[in-house]
């Protein structure tokens, strides 16, 4: 028997007044998996990782992480957050805090920690990312690469069960996309379970385990890379593909 | 008589100086006392509605709207009357220090509560997105992520509104306040002499030029963008 789920999504639904965004998602994502989202702008790729962490408020269907419903109202939503590292195309670091704050805010706030297990911790996240030299820093001394490592070490010091990535490299200058991209590929050679949206192709063939292609609310094709960027079956995927590699 | 000489001995006179001094520190201490009182005051409650309006709920932004246009558009002067001159009549009478402190710790609030919206307002929505993704609560993320940007985006116009305001004080004298200007004002009647002003001039230098240089250190220290 295969291990349940982390994240399993049961006809999740979505809609902004009459637009509906989501259109029933199944998706299931498992324990150390590395699942990549790929499909064109507006198809509800965003939506549906905000939904994951209720970001979004979904209009339809279940959200279950590790077998709990998250969409109900009874849930600490909170609590289940810490379980879940978000990361944010924008990177969205506190410019206020330096690189050790923005990394232990949480651990301080939410879990109580003092600050010398705090930063202990935190120093140990930044490790992770290769910017434990950077700890004293604030944000607006970094470049678009590193503060996206400090916000991939953000996410990881509360070791959540799961990742979601949306669009981490899109806002950065293509020299940093590597250093960014090594981060999560270490990231999931450690075991870490992501969901990512992404338009780096070639990162999703090499280290994606499955690939989802959505279309207008709706996935529309999945399987291993090979085969979703090697043979796909439907129309959509391979006119998404090809105007994709067209435009590389 | 040089012009130099009429000159010191009509705005730098000695003698009425020795003779004003007692006044024009007891209008000192009530100037800086009412300026203290209505800052804090006036700090806090801005802080309360803006956080208040930050929750987000229809009504009661509507009713803080509605508060902090009043107060902006009221000349100062007419709220304060209105404490001290009308309120007696629905039973509430208040003394000229209280009708003060309290008018223009509304006026403030008001003021505050537009700066600080306006600088949650500036703030990305990737903030407090962050911040929650994290497990961080409403009200942690408020005070740990959102007010702290808000207030150093809002600081130099709260500098100018608390010292704006601070200057209000002199209105107090309309319900006989003690407050320095007015002291001065006497004094210079009396002595058929411009000195006390002088004297109170120089006091409000004393007060505000400190309070100036202290919000503008503030400013450079909060200044993280490097
Ligand atoms: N707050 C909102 N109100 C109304 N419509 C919204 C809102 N947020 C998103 N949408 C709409 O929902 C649809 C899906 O948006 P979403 O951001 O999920 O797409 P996406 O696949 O992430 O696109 P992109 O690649 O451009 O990031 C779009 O048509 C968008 O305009
Ligand atoms: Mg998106």
């Amino acid at each position: 028997m295969p291990p349940p789920p982390i994240l399993e999504l049961v006809s999740l639904r979505k809609s902004y007044g009459a637009l509906d965004v989501l259109r029933g998602i199944d998706l299931r994502v498992f324990p150390g998996e590395l699942v990549c989202v790929v499909g064109p702008s507006g198809s509800g790729k965003s939506s549906m990782l905000r939904c994951c962490n209720r970001l979004e408020q979904s209009t339809g269907g279940q959200v279950m992480i590790d077998g709990v419903d998250i969409t109900r109202p009874d849930v600490d939503i909170n609590a289940v957050r810490q379980q879940i590292g978000m990361v944010f195309q924008q990177f969205n670091l506190y410019p206020h805090l330096t690189v050790l704050g923005n990394v232990t805010l949480a651990l301080r706030k939410v879990q109580g920690k003092g600050s010398v297990e705090a930063d202990t911790l935190g120093l140990a996240a930044l490790e992770r990312v290769g910017l434990a030299d950077k700890a004293r820093a604030y944000p607006a001394q970094l470049s678009g690469g590193q503060q996206q490592r400090v916000a991939i070490a953000r996410a990881v010091v509360l070791q959540p069960k799961l990742m979601l990535f949306d669009e981490p490299t899109s806002a950065l200058d293509p020299e940093t996309v590597g250093e960014v991209l090594k981060v999560m590929k270490q990231l999931r050679d450690a075991g870490m379970t992501m969901l990512v949206v992404t338009h780096e192709m070639g990162f999703a063939r090499a280290a994606a385990d499955r690939v989802i292609f959505m279309d207008a609310g709706a996935i529309v094709e999945q399987g291993p890379p090979a085969e979703v960027f090697g043979a796909p079956k439907h129309e959509r995927t391979r006119a998404f593909l090809a105007r994709f590699t067209g435009e590389g | 008589m040089s012009g130099l000489q009429r000159f010191l001995d009509t705005f730098f006179n000695a003698e009425v100086a020795a003779r004003a001094w007692p006044d024009i520190l007891r209008g000192l201490g009530i100037t800086v006392g009412v300026g203290v009182a209505v800052t804090i005051a006036g700090l806090g409650l801005g802080l309360a509605l803006a956080i208040l309006r930050a929750t987000q709920r229809g009504w009661l932004s509507g009713l803080i709207v509605v508060f902090v246009d009043v107060m902006r558009a009221l000349p100062p002067l007419v709220v304060i009357i209105i404490f001290f001159f009308a309120f007696p009549l629905i039973g509430i009478s208040m003394s000229a220090f209280t009708s003060t402190w309290l008018a223009l710790s509304l006026v403030l609030a008001a003021y505050v509560e537009e700066c600080l919206w306006g600088g949650i307002l500036s703030l990305p929505r990737g903030q407090s997105e962050a911040a929650r993704s994290t497990g961080l609560s409403w009200w942690q993320c408020m005070t740990a992520v959102i007010l702290p940007q808000a207030f150093r985006v809002a600081l130099p116009s709260l500098t100018n509104r608390v010292i704006a305001v601070g200057k209000n004080v002199a209105l107090g004298s309309v319900v006989a306040l003690s407050d320095v200007l007015n002291n001065a004002q006497s004094a210079t009647s009396n002595a058929g002499n411009p000195t006390p002003l002088t004297m109170a001039a120089a006091a409000y230098l004393v007060i505000f030029i400190p309070v100036m240089m202290g919000a503008r250190r503030l400013e450079n220290r909060m200044q993280w963008r490097a």
